[in-house]
């Protein structure tokens, strides 16, 4: 049986159903046999989870079985405990777990512990009066237990800090016992002291001295001792000193830690190990946040690890450069993550990718041009993953340009993105919320600067139409687009010829099945018949984002219902008010109101065209995708007089205002200058701390200007820029003359002897140096903003190119993929089925429910189960006959092996 | 905490594979098949270290080591230290090595209960609990003491029944 039981939970690890074994493993458990009992507990551990229908059978045993006086058994038990007692259970076995924690075997102590914590993570109110115990267990004069102890206490403590601040003195003592040798020699490994105890202490002091001045001033000594005991040869030593860099940023700064913690990241960079590099990094980006200077030591190492063909590491250094962008060093770091994006394929983290990159170019995006061409990249490549929120954004920011009043650079901004988006359509295959935007860009500025024409434009907006067929949300983007430019044409006065395409176009939407594209079209058709007047009114040229008025209390409808009450209508009673229906109605109220507002988020940028629509006499089937009406009494009315459009609008328009002030100040051309004067004076200080603290900072550069000769041999001119430009801020001068003069060596003297004399001087050079030469250029958007427009186009041609690549690298391995399983599973029947007919009398109750399974899937569930009732019955039958017999069960073994063999 | 430790053979079958939070065996099957294909597309000599958030979900790492034919794998969350649950993979490995005397893959297919056993030493319910590979052995050996010469036969019974499962063992026989 114990054997049929292994069996089973190899039968279920590989992936098939072995439910209908579970009783039997259940049955082992109360097995006298210890070896049985603890089969029995494996199996159940893995095979049931807390709340299985079975465990009402097993708490009884686990109960006796923690009593018992065989300490293996108690050690089964206590291990069960841990994956199947639930909330509701936890209080059956406490007591004994209670008990056990003086229980004289060591590992009995230890488990018993680990089994409390289990409960605590489960439920921490049912243990929170033994929290106390943890602490006793602290003092065990077993390390093992002690060291065990560390896991629930460091959960403790990342909890509630500052119940556990006393103990700081203990940690910090046991740290130098453990660090001072003074465990067993078991505890050694690869030469150090207790390292995993070591490890789980500093983490604990991390969180206790995190902004606690005095806490972590008991803890400098000892992690100074670790700092300099660690040898950094071996794997384990570079982990427990990667623990005290993570120490060391955590808790109140102390300069000589972190040197030394600059110290041994620069030793991690440096090394070859993968594994050591990913440290590093990790570590950098810590300690980054407590003094951001490090980072420029590091430079040439992190633009190598940039380029590693680790995935991993990569990925590690874009969350450094994230942690570390600022607005001078943003254009750089967001093209490469733009390019990166590009290369993978994995969706997961091609939409976290796609998320930084759009929160980074908000946050520090030098220029509205900069921000257009960005977010155009990433809605180009992972337009799918974007949330619309960000589309919605940014054509809002097309929309509102500035927010100042400069018109002449709004309208320059718009028609660059109207060229760029017209470029742009000549790709094939664009994710649809990228569409959605270049419609309504190309609908509300198309036309407006007059370079092109009208039926160039419509015809366009056609091709996108009929291009995506099947995604409706773009043609109703399209459809309200074509109406505007006709509107807008109208309104100027021109004759409106539709072209023939879009009059095919218009007859397919008005039979399509879809009613909002139904009623767009129609739209459009009653908005073409109206005469320039009206139409201006429907529609006038950007308005977008101008603010709709709204009469919430529908004061003009009052002669009306006077009227119809004189007329003898009964008054309308509001829904709270009526009786009956309460709890229905307000339920109903809080329905209304949340879809409401969840509608408003998405829906907002349709907002112009749809006040636009309801503003159209009663002709336009309003608003057929907005919130039911609240009032069923003047359905008509409220339709007529914009009420469901007008408080989405309102509510609306306040949220636009909201964000928009944030964006001002984000985007605003007055944040460009700022951004780059605070780096100036930043400079400025880095110059003046030279000269001043000429002492102990020389030595500073010096290694620094060492470690870059060195370098600069193996570095080519590209890379040295890339450095300069990603740590550009806060970089030394001397970094800027590299830059400056590309191939010039980095003579820091010469660069040194100037600061003092022209700091100014220096300053300026760095703001003209800031853009580097191989990025996107745009600097000043106000003066030369359609000349750079064209480069980045050019490069995006480039960009699309690895797109269609790496597509087809995704159906390749796809297929690859398909080609592969059925080979695995192939090979899988092929076992199954040898074995099925070589032994078939013991083994084809278990053979069996997998072929079955694999056949005809997870539906034939119940043929397996009936095939292999009698086949169960009948091995236990024999199982039952030779145990009569008076042979054990494994003494079958030599006919197997004969079966098998022969 | 550690959220599953798996060993599997370089074709990609799990040898080994406990979760310590509860999953379906279905979702095991998804996830063991899902760290397979990012293990068997990593090249040599890169970082021992995985982003698994795409598979597990938030917060989760993966390391692995991959000895000979086998891949180890720990998945864990952020409350663990990589380079020690490299060297903890190390001391799993370790202690296998003494068990066995040069541990190979059949090794871990015909002892799968001492395998377990020994990994409830040093994992317990997530945690890491013992990191001595001595003092791991001492009490493996002490529970398979329990296991007299019964536990000999049994064993070489099981190894025939375990042959079924595995083709690399079929092949051999």
């Amino acid at each position: 049986m114990k054997e049929y039981i292994i069996r089973l939970v190899y039968v279920e690890m590989l992936g098939h159903d072995a439910s209908f074994g579970y009783i039997h493993a259940v049955k082992m458990i109360h097995d006298d046999s210890l070896l049985v009992k603890r089969t029995g507990y494996l199996a159940v551990t893995l095979f049931l989870n807390e709340d299985h229908d079975l465990i009402i059978l097993i708490v009884n045993t686990i109960q006796k079985d923690l009593k018992s006086d065989n300490y293996l058994v108690v050690c089964a038990a206590l291990n069960a405990v841990c994956k199947l007692i639930n909330e509701e259970t936890i209080p059956a076995v406490l007591p004994q777990i209670v008990e056990l924690l003086a229980h004289p075997k060591e590992a009995v102590r230890k488990k018993a512990i680990m089994a409390l914590h289990r409960f605590y993570q489960k439920s921490p109110s049912s243990v929170s009066h033994l929290v106390s115990n943890f602490r006793k267990r602290l003092c065990d004069n077993d390390p093992g237990v002690m060291g065990a102890t560390l896991c629930p206490l460091f959960d403790l403590i990342t909890n509630d800090v500052n119940s556990y601040k006393d103990l700081v003195i203990s940690f910090v003592s046991i740290l130098k016992q453990v660090a001072e040798r003074r465990l067993p020699k078991a505890y050694d490994y690869h030469q150090m002291p207790a390292p995993f105890i070591q490890i789980k202490l500093l983490k604990i002091l991390a969180l206790l001295g995190s902004s606690d001045k005095q806490a972590s001033e008991n803890m400098y000594t000892v992690v100074g001792d670790i700092f300099r005991k660690c040898d950094s040869s071996s794997n384990i030593g570079n982990a427990v000193l990667y623990e005290c860099i993570c120490c060391v940023s955590s808790i109140y700064p102390n300069p000589k830690l972190l040197e030394s913690a600059a110290d041994a990241i620069s030793r991690f960079l440096k090394s070859d190990s993968h594994n050591l590099k990913y440290m590093g990094i990790d570590a950098l980006g810590r300690l980054i946040k407590i003094s951001p200077e490090i980072a420029e030591q590091h430079q040439l190492a992190v633009i190598d690890c940039l380029e590693d063909p680790d995935d991993t590491l990569k990925r590690k250094t874009f969350e450094l450069l994230y942690k570390m962008t600022k607005s001078t060093n943003v254009e750089v770091i967001v093209d490469r993550m733009i390019d990166y994006m590009n290369s993978i394929n994995d969706n997961h983290y091609k939409t976290e990718i796609a998320s930084r990159c759009v929160e980074l170019a908000e946050q520090f995006a030098p220029s509205n041009q900069w921000f257009i061409q960005t977010m155009n990249k990433v809605f180009e490549h992972a337009g799918d993953l974007v949330n619309i929120k960000v589309a919605h954004n940014l054509m809002r920011l097309i929309a509102e340009g500035f927010g100042e009043d400069d018109d002449t650079a709004d309208s320059q901004l718009r028609s660059s993105a109207v060229e760029s988006y017209l470029h742009i359509l000549g790709e094939p295959k664009l994710p649809s919320v990228f569409l959605q935007v270049i419609c309504w860009v190309l609908g509300e500025y198309g036309t407006a600067d007059g370079k092109y024409s009208a039926s160039y434009i419509t015809g366009k907006l056609c091709d996108v139409a009929e291009a995506y067929s099947n995604d409706e949300t773009v043609k109703a983007y399209a459809v309200t687009a074509l109406m505007k430019i006709y509107a807008f044409e109208i309104a100027a006065g021109r004759k409106v010829d539709m072209l023939p395409e879009c009059h095919s176009l218009m007859e397919e939407f008005l039979a399509s099945h879809s009613t909002d594209l139904q009623q767009r079209a129609y739209e459009l058709q009653a908005v073409i018949g109206l005469d320039a007047h009206a139409v201006e009114s429907i529609l006038p040229s950007d308005a977008s984002c101008e603010d709709i008025e709204v009469d919430k209390a529908l004061s003009f409808l009052n002669d009306y219902i006077q009227e119809a009450i004189e007329k003898g209508a009964q008054p309308y009673i509001p829904e709270s008010e009526r009786t009956g229906m309460l709890n229905i109605s307000n339920f109903r109220n809080q329905d209304h109101h949340e879809a409401s507002s969840h509608g408003l988020r998405f829906e907002a940028y349709e907002l112009p065209k749809q006040t636009v629509q309801a503003r159209i006499p009663p002709a336009s089937l309003a608003s057929t995708e907005l919130v039911p009406v609240p009032e069923p009494m003047y359905p008509r009315e409220s339709y007529q007089t914009t009420t469901v459009p007008s408080v989405s609008s309102d509510a609306a328009s306040t949220e636009l205002k909201l964000r928009l002030d944030g964006v001002q100040k984000r985007w605003g051309r007055q944040t460009h200058f700022p951004s780059t004067s605070t780096s100036n004076s930043t400079s400025l200080k880095t110059v003046n701390g030279i000269t001043q603290v000429d002492g102990s900072n020389t030595a500073n550069s010096r290694t620094r200007e060492t470690y870059d000769s060195r370098k600069q041999v193996e570095i080519s001119p590209e890379k040295q820029k890339l450095a300069a430009s990603l740590f550009g801020g806060p970089s030394k001068t001397e970094k800027k003359s590299a830059t400056g003069h590309k191939s010039s060596k980095p003579s820091s003297h010469m660069v040194k002897s100037h600061a003092p004399k022209s700091s100014m001087e220096v300053a300026s050079e760095k703001t003209s140096v800031q853009q580097p030469p191989d990025l996107l250029d745009f600097g000043e958007p106000t003066v030369k903003s359609t000349a750079p427009s064209l480069d980045p186009f050019k490069d995006l041609e480039g960009l699309l190119e690895p797109t269609t690549q790496v597509s087809s690298a995704v159906n390749h391995s796809s297929t690859a993929a398909v080609t592969k399983s059925p080979d695995i599973m192939g090979l899988y029947t092929e076992t199954t089925a040898g074995a099925h007919h070589k032994d078939s009398d013991i083994l084809s109750g278990l053979s069996n429910p997998p072929m079955t399974n694999m056949v005809g899937g997870t539906t034939t569930m119940q043929v397996a189960q009936s095939s292999k009732g009698p086949n169960l019955k009948d091995s236990l039958e024999k199982d039952a006959l030779v145990r009569q017999m008076g042979v054990t069960p494994s003494s079958q073994n030599p006919n197997l092996f004969k079966d098998i063999l022969g | 905490m550690i959220k599953a430790v798996m060993v599997m053979n370089t074709q990609g079958k799990s040898r080994l594979a406990k979760f310590y939070e509860y999953l379906s065996v279905e979702k095991q099957q998804e996830l063991i098949r899902g760290v397979f294909s990012v293990l068997c597309s990593r090249a040599e000599n890169v970082s021992n270290f995985i982003d698994a958030e795409s598979i597990f979900g938030q917060d989760s790492r993966l390391v692995y080591k991959h000895f000979a034919t086998l891949y180890f794998v720990f998945v864990f969350d952020s409350s663990e230290n990589e380079l020690a649950v490299l060297d903890l993979i190390q001391v799993f490995v370790e202690t296998l090595d003494k068990c066995f005397q040069n541990v190979c893959e059949l090794d871990i297919v015909f002892n799968y209960s001492k395998i377990h056993t020994i990994l409830d030493e040093m994992v317990f319910g997530g945690q890491v609990v013992e990191t001595s590979s001595s003092e791991i052995m001492k009490a493996v050996e002490e529970i398979s003491k329990c296991f007299l010469s019964p536990f000999l036969l049994s064993c070489v019974k099981m190894h025939v029944d375990d042959v079924r499962f595995s083709t690399f063992a079929l092949f051999l026989i």
